[in-house]
């Protein structure tokens, strides 16, 4: 090895440096295919293995409803019904709610209230107490991003013992009085719609909430002082400046949350109750693709595996059009925010 | 110096321990099954006591559900395989040396159900063969009423709850349903995960139970250890001569004594003679070879079956399965040794 002369950082890189760089490089590179290699084979496979059932079956599968093994007529139209119909609900309430709190988060309000009480008992700059406010935000925020953490099974029990049986009385009362609105036309017992989608918004909101502070906490801070300066107020501000700048980043969380919702599985096969009807009521039992594999794969004969493949690629091309669609919307909104 | 002398004395010593760990446990049997899930908390107390009595023998169960079970067993990746929906002559021509297929225990399926003020619900042949195939749909309708005088029915919707996985139990009892109900066989038909009519589903005889257990004006059919461990209600059957029997261990048995026991040990009890007999019954089987390559691994497996068919019958009752009746088990017992 040569030795090291202080200040002789001109040296040229010795042999084994570019060693490690061209090996990083190249590890680099290999990984980056693998991962390629690795969805191509991943749909290659799944493809190759519905190739019989889209032989039997064609189109048809698609818009047809039933799913019977003992007449080997298969139909998913009430399956991808319900995954986009839970999943566009989960996202609409956990988008605003999730908005709401990545608002609420990165306007600093909780420090705002804390930093209030604290002057009020003369504490704002106490070398402890003084911290309290910072404190306060971080913790909400890791509070929010632990909802995350919380395995999916959990939130299927907690929907299945604390949720069901919370929300069935207004549900059945909204029922009896307004059954008349499609929405409410049948009655809540037990595993939903509703219940589903309300398990399921919480399930993704710490993923709005977090990507769409961060997005909140980028805008650049000139143009928070520009908008109070040309005399708006608080709630203009957020409406008219802080969200509109941050909007890509907050859209891109909310695409990202509805491949998660698109896909969950263990916490829907718990709660949707895997009834293979079409219905908008939020009431109803419905069923959706994650759970339909879920359910009939471990028991499965070998003539009903190409069958849910057939589903399985049916719902991998559903979150492939969500996300190209996701990205398109994406770099839209770029290139009209560029042009302006 | 030192330090790598040490070092290198450790290892040796290391594995000088793993070499006789190794060589004590030489004749060591391991025996790997997979399959239904009904069973298998028995299985689980059976394989435990019986490696406890032969340390040598190592006995891995894992309940993954009787048509993994049975697809891992044509694979060959399991030496033995159980099932409740035993195994389709199909299959069975498709594993060369044959199969041999056993009886191991029995078990009832109740109809468990959630009314409050109804502790003893009868439920007449038709009635409960109307409500899963969606015909009957309220608790005061006549046909339920019938049967039972005297009890304020609510004025409240069924809630059936099926299961939603692939199940021996759904095969089972679609099977006692097609059987009473000519109705039913067309509709819906004999399948372990068939096209339900009606009703939410809930995956597993546990979530069948839980969702029972938390939607008022539900019933469902259960395995009968999960109803009972759960107190839930379970409803009093019509059974073929018109009796109304509730499920216990005796009326099981008198179901079970009505069965033809024919060579190969796949007999269905869809719908018991006798007048104590509990209508819905079913034994569950365990899948062996015909032939093993292996002599130690048979000897392993004969006496595991030899001990659960004798003495492990005893263990089955406190567990809420139904013990086999004596002469199927010693013929299953006379079918194994000729293994």
């Amino acid at each position: 090895m040569a030795a090291w002369h202080p200040g002789q950082i001109w040296q040229p890189p010795s042999s084994v440096q570019r060693w490690i760089d061209l090996i990083f490089r190249r590890l680099c590179v290999a990984f980056a295919a693998i991962t390629i290699a690795l969805i191509a084979f991943l749909v290659l496979e799944i493809g190759v293995k519905a190739l019989p059932a889209f032989r039997e079956h064609g189109l048809a599968f698609l818009y047809t409803r039933t799913w019977d093994p003992n007449t080997a007529r298969y139909g998913i139209l009430p399956e991808i019904w319900g995954t986009l119909y839970t999943s566009l609900l989960a996202l609409f309430f956990g988008s605003v709610f999730g908005i709401a709190a990545a608002v609420f988060l990165s306007e600093g309000y909780l420090g705002e209230t804390v930093f209030k009480i604290l002057k009020a008992f003369n504490l704002h700059f106490h070398p402890f107490w003084g911290h309290l406010p910072d404190r306060f935000e971080v913790l909400l925020k890791n509070l929010i991003e632990l909802l995350a953490a919380v395995p999916s099974v959990v939130y299927g029990l907690w929907g299945l013992f604390v949720v069901i049986p919370l929300i069935r009385p207004g549900c059945n009362w909204l029922h009896e009085q307004f059954g008349w609105f499609p929405l409410f036309s049948t009655d809540l017992s037990g595993p939903g719609i509703l219940p589903a989608v309300f398990v399921l918004s919480i399930m993704i909101l710490p993923t709005i909430t977090a990507v769409s502070r961060d997005a909140l906490v980028s805008v650049p801070p000139r143009l928070r002082m520009a908008a109070y300066g040309l005399g708006a107020t608080r709630w203009e501000t957020i409406l008219g400046v802080l969200l509109p700048t941050a909007s890509r980043g907050i859209f891109g969380g909310v695409v990202l949350a509805f491949g998660r919702a698109l896909g969950e599985t263990m916490a829907l096969a718990m709660l949707v109750g895997n009834a293979n009807r079409l219905t908008v009521s939020l009431f109803s039992p419905a069923n959706t693709l994650a759970a339909l594999l879920a359910n009939s794969f471990p028991e499965a004969g070998a003539k009903e595996i190409p069958v849910l493949m057939y589903a399985a690629l049916v719902l991998l091309a559903i979150t492939f059009v969500v996300n190209i669609f996701g990205a398109l919307v994406l770099e839209r909104a770029a290139a009209k925010s560029e042009a302006k | 110096m030192n330090a790598k002398r040490i070092a290198v004395l450790t290892t040796l010593l290391a594995s000088a321990l793993l070499f006789s760990a190794c060589s004590s446990k030489g004749n060591s049997v391991k025996l790997q099954g997979a399959g239904a899930s009904f069973p298998a908390p028995l299985y689980q107390k059976w394989f435990k006591t019986y490696s406890g009595a032969h340390p040598n023998v190592q006995v891995d169960y894992q309940s993954v559900g009787s048509g993994s079970g049975v697809k891992s067993f044509m694979d060959k990746t399991v030496d033995f395989a159980a099932s409740d929906a035993a195994m389709k002559p199909e299959d069975m021509a498709k594993v060369d040396g044959g199969v041999q297929l056993l009886p191991m225990t029995a078990g009832s399926i109740v109809l468990a159900y959630n009314l409050k003020d109804v502790p003893n619900l009868r439920l007449s042949r038709e009635a409960y063969g109307g409500i899963f195939s969606g015909k009957v749909t309220k608790w005061s309708d006549p046909l339920i009423a019938k049967a039972n005088p005297g009890i304020k029915l609510p004025d409240q919707p069924i809630n059936v709850i099926v299961r939603a996985d692939g199940s021996g139990t759904t095969y089972v009892f679609t099977k006692h349903l097609s059987a009473i109900s000519p109705a039913f066989q067309t509709a819906v038909g004999v399948n372990n995960m068939p096209n339900w009519p009606v009703g939410t589903r809930s995956k597993g005889n546990e979530g069948v139970t839980a969702s029972i257990l938390t939607t008022p004006g539900a019933i469902g059919y259960v395995e009968y250890g999960y109803a009972h461990s759960q107190n839930l209600p379970v409803a009093t059957l019509e059974n073929k001569s018109g009796n109304y029997v509730a499920a216990t261990t005796e009326s099981a048995e008198a179901a079970l004594a009505s069965a033809q026991m024919p060579v190969d040990f796949i007999a269905w009890v869809s719908d018991p003679e006798g007048k104590d007999a509990y209508p819905i019954v079913t034994f569950t089987w365990m899948i062996l070879y015909k032939k093993y390559d292996n002599k130690e691994k048979l000897d392993a497996l004969k006496g595991l079956v030899d001990y659960s068919l004798t003495d492990g019958q005893k263990e089955s009752e406190a567990l809420g399965y139904v013990p086999l009746p004596p002469e199927v088990a010693s013929k299953a017992k006379a079918a194994v040794d000729n293994l």
